[in-house]
């Protein structure tokens, strides 16, 4: 079963398409940022699906979004632009960095969907000013999602979002602790595709094909990644498979992330109480954090290294999208956290697409070091 | 012969001295036993003046105009923080402003001069950080940051309470902060005084640039940067507002004679965001041909208080038609007042920027529009592409040159002013004799 996750993948646009035809009274939301409180729209009956790049040269974006900004902002419009994800009903953010910002504004303006929100998570989550502050929000997100899809949103409805989400999120968790043995029994890729098509398949779905995984797939496995270097990924949103292959394949397995599109989506649960705004406001305000939203005190740097011991790691692949200021911001003191507790680090700089060849180099040079100490 | 009879600003040396009275004053406050801070242009300037008449501030963004202003300085700058491992397209006003910190070099003398605690707010990826990084930098300074990202709203209308609540909280813990950190008394007179100032000044400052609407203008873009910058020193100092005041008689009087910034105006224009600040002979190089930039979306929006008529004109936001009461009333206010501000309320959509420069466009009676697509800073860069597509789509000629305002080694002189000649062509200016 575990394949499933790779198919999902490959195919989520067909998966979406399919998923309306099957509801034909739930609509579907692409949203750009995992701050996103997705509880709400699972209440609402609304699929939300992420929007995400192709990793494939493009020349649409150009007009919109002025070349410096970064290379993953300008793929995901150009998903738009491309028509691709002509099946949404709506679209959303949720305030994170300026880059991603400009992928919504832009489509807000030029690929007309009924449904058009800007949420305004606070980006000083370490003031107990932002709980209520993103309480207060929600209220207002709740209603406007109330008025879209003409449903009443009730306490009900937020208990059934949050239970959905909370079963994703624990059963997800439960799948990358598996990856803490000696002999992972998946690979980093796997984790990835697992971990990605979780951001855009009906989570009730993706938690009943995962609970299988777990129960029959996953015991006993081996992948053959006992005796190669374990890595942890972490950088700038990633899902860019072809280089997670590459780098398994020169010998290595990366057993753990710090990355949207991995461990800081799923990593906390809401805990319930009899607000539940607040109890959904209060998940996202005390997540793992985006670098734009981890100041004044550097939160990251203990929780990546808390990551990276945990997981037993003997090194770190530190990546970054071009341009992207927030972990630009941070990766100066992360590698150099990093490095005082005696994990090494490779650092590179990732566009649309990856030049293979080039990477394939760097990461052989690097494992080679992690082994230097075996060959001498 | 010039069409129109100019002369120098009476007030220019008086702007001068002010500025380079607010950076002595900053280095030497130790000298004094007063206190020195250090924040953003945009920051709240108006609080830490509460903690007494001996506190000084050093504002980031000036000062990182000023090191790329001396190039070779800059160079020095940039490098060190390169050395120290930081990214080349980051912010380059903080590439600047760490790097002073790094060669221990102020750019007006002396070694940098260490504040005593972080005074910030935060809307942009760089903001917060910025400061994080200077606290680190100097081994740990104390760092207050307030974020003020807390929505948009269709300028300007009214925020929800519960945004300026937002806002107004961490603003009001700040001031525990401060009395904490400086272990000072927190003075509600001077806060509220200083709160008063700042609406004085940037009501002010909008008033004047709507003079420029005169023609021909009273003043250029290349001047207004060295009027303007003083709201982005301290806007709630009274040395500062009262001097908008003075200016504001001096260039209406300017209006009232017909006095023109440039002589021979035919063509008008304005600009975006931050200039190439090494390369201020941009704006010279435009009066060969009889145009003048009449300012910018940057120095009307960034201290600039506005609002809309209902047929959709620009003009200043009225004053608050009462001075704060208490400190909660001062803080409430001053909250309403800043997230208002355009520069704010373009960072949630391009469409917001767009109106707000075709308004100046059709008030200030345009011919083009000059777009710097500023590799140095992303915040003010924001929806630039989609800027040009509704500037065209509103009938103005734009052009688009790309440069950095604080960077000299991403700035393409020659090509920039071939790009200016082309786009003279395309106004039908031609190049007047000397």
């Amino acid at each position: 079963m575990i394949e499933m996750f790779q198919e999902w993948y490959e195919n989520r646009h067909e998966y979406a398409r399919e998923w309306k035809k099957k509801n034909p009274d739930g609509k579907v939301l692409g949203y750009f940022c995992t701050y996103v409180p997705e509880e709400i729209l699972y209440g609402a009956n609304v699929l939300p699906v992420r929007i995400l790049g192709s990793h494939e040269p493009q020349n649409v974006t150009e007009p919109h979004i002025f070349g410096m900004f970064c290379p993953f902002c300008r793929d995901c419009l150009a998903q738009g632009l491309e028509g691709r994800y002509d099946y949404l009903d709506g679209i959303m953010i949720a305030q994170s960095c300026l880059h991603i910002r400009q992928a919504f504004t832009s489509w807000h303006l030029h690929i007309p969907v009924p449904f058009s929100y800007y949420l305004p998570m606070p980006h000083h989550v370490q003031s107990p000013r932002a709980y209520t502050f993103l309480t207060e929000e929600l209220k207002v997100f709740k209603k406007a999602v109330e008025d879209w899809t003409g449903r009443r949103i009730t306490d009900a409805d937020l208990d059934r979002g949050i239970e959905i989400m909370n079963r994703s999120r624990r059963l997800m968790k439960q799948a990358f602790e598996t990856r803490k043995a000696d002999n992972p029994p998946m690979t980093g890729l796997e984790a990835m595709y697992m971990s990605v098509s979780n951001q855009w398949i009906d989570k009730e779905e993706h938690s009943n094909i995962l609970e299988i995984v777990l129960e029959k797939d996953l015991p006993g496995r081996d992948v053959g990644k006992s005796d190669v270097p374990r890595l942890i990924l972490l950088g700038s949103e990633d899902d860019d498979t072809a280089f997670v292959k590459m780098a398994e394949d020169c010998g290595s397995v990366f057993v753990i992330d710090d990355h949207c599109t991995g461990t800081r989506y799923f990593w906390n649960e809401v805990q319930p109480r009899e607000d539940r705004l607040a109890a959904i406001a209060a998940r996202y305000v005390d997540r793992p954090a985006c670098p734009t939203k981890d100041w004044p005190r550097r939160s990251r740097l203990d929780h990546v290294l808390e990551l990276a011991q945990d997981w037993n790691v003997a090194g770190a692949v530190v990546i970054q999208q071009k341009f992207c200021d927030p972990h630009e911001l941070d990766i100066p003191p992360q590698r150099k956290n990093l490095g005082e507790n005696d994990i090494p680090s490779l650092f590179l700089e990732l566009d649309v697409t990856v030049p293979i060849g080039q990477f394939r180099i760097r990461v052989e040079a690097f494992l080679e070091m992690l082994s230097q100490e075996d060959l001498f | 012969m010039a069409k129109y009879p100019t002369e120098p600003l009476k007030l220019w040396n008086k702007a001068k001295e002010i500025r380079e009275t607010f950076y002595r004053n900053y280095a030497e406050a130790h000298d004094k036993g007063g206190i020195r801070w250090a924040g953003g242009a945009w920051t709240f300037d108006a609080v830490p003046a509460g903690l007494g008449e001996d506190v000084y501030s050093l504002t980031s963004e000036p000062y990182g105009a000023s090191l790329a202003f001396n190039r070779k300085l800059s160079l020095e700058c940039l490098e060190a923080t390169e050395n120290a491992g930081w990214s080349r397209d980051l912010c380059s006003y903080m590439r600047n402003y760490w790097g002073s910190i790094i060669i221990n070099k102020y750019a007006f003398g002396g070694p940098f001069p260490k504040p005593d605690f972080i005074w910030q707010d935060h809307i942009c990826c760089s903001h917060a950080k910025w400061y994080q990084v200077v606290s680190e930098l100097e081994g740990g300074i104390p760092m207050w940051c307030v974020d003020v990202a807390a929505g948009g709203c269709e300028p300007f209308m009214g925020l929800s309470p519960a945004r300026i609540d937002y806002v107004a909280g961490q603003l009001l813990d700040g001031i525990d902060w401060l009395e904490k950190t400086t272990s000072r008394r927190f003075n509600d007179e001077l806060y509220i005084e200083a709160c008063w100032n700042d609406f004085r000044s940037t009501h002010k400052w909008a008033e004047i640039c709507l003079l420029n609407q005169a023609v021909p203008a009273p003043l250029d873009e290349k001047s207004m940067y060295s009027l303007y910058v003083l709201a982005t020193l301290q806007k709630s100092w009274k040395v500062i507002a009262d001097f908008y005041e003075e200016l504001y008689k001096e260039v209406e009087d300017r209006v009232k004679r017909g006095i023109a910034a440039v002589g021979n105006e035919k063509y008008r224009v304005i600009s975006d965001t931050q200039p190439p600040w090494g390369f201020l002979k941009v704006f010279r190089y435009l009066e060969k041909f009889g145009c003048v930039s009449i300012g910018s979306l940057y120095t009307f929006g960034l201290e600039g208080m506005w609002n809309y008529t209902e047929e959709g004109q620009m003009i200043p936001r009225a004053m608050p038609d009462h001075k704060p009461k208490d400190r909660e009333e001062a803080t409430r206010m001053l909250v309403d007042w800043h997230l208002h501000k355009p520069e704010y309320q373009h960072f949630y959509s391009p469409k917001f920027k767009s109106d707000f420069m075709t308004a100046i466009a059709n008030d200030w009676k345009l011919d083009g529009i000059m777009l710097h697509y500023n590799r140095g800073c992303e915040g003010l860069s924001l929806g630039i592409a989609e800027n040009r597509l509704a500037l065209q789509k509103a009938g103005y000629p734009v052009m688009t040159f790309e440069g950095n305002m604080g960077d000299e080694r991403e700035f393409d002189e020659a090509r920039t002013m071939q790009r200016i000649d082309a786009f003279m062509e395309t106004l039908g200016a031609e190049q007047l004799e000397e």
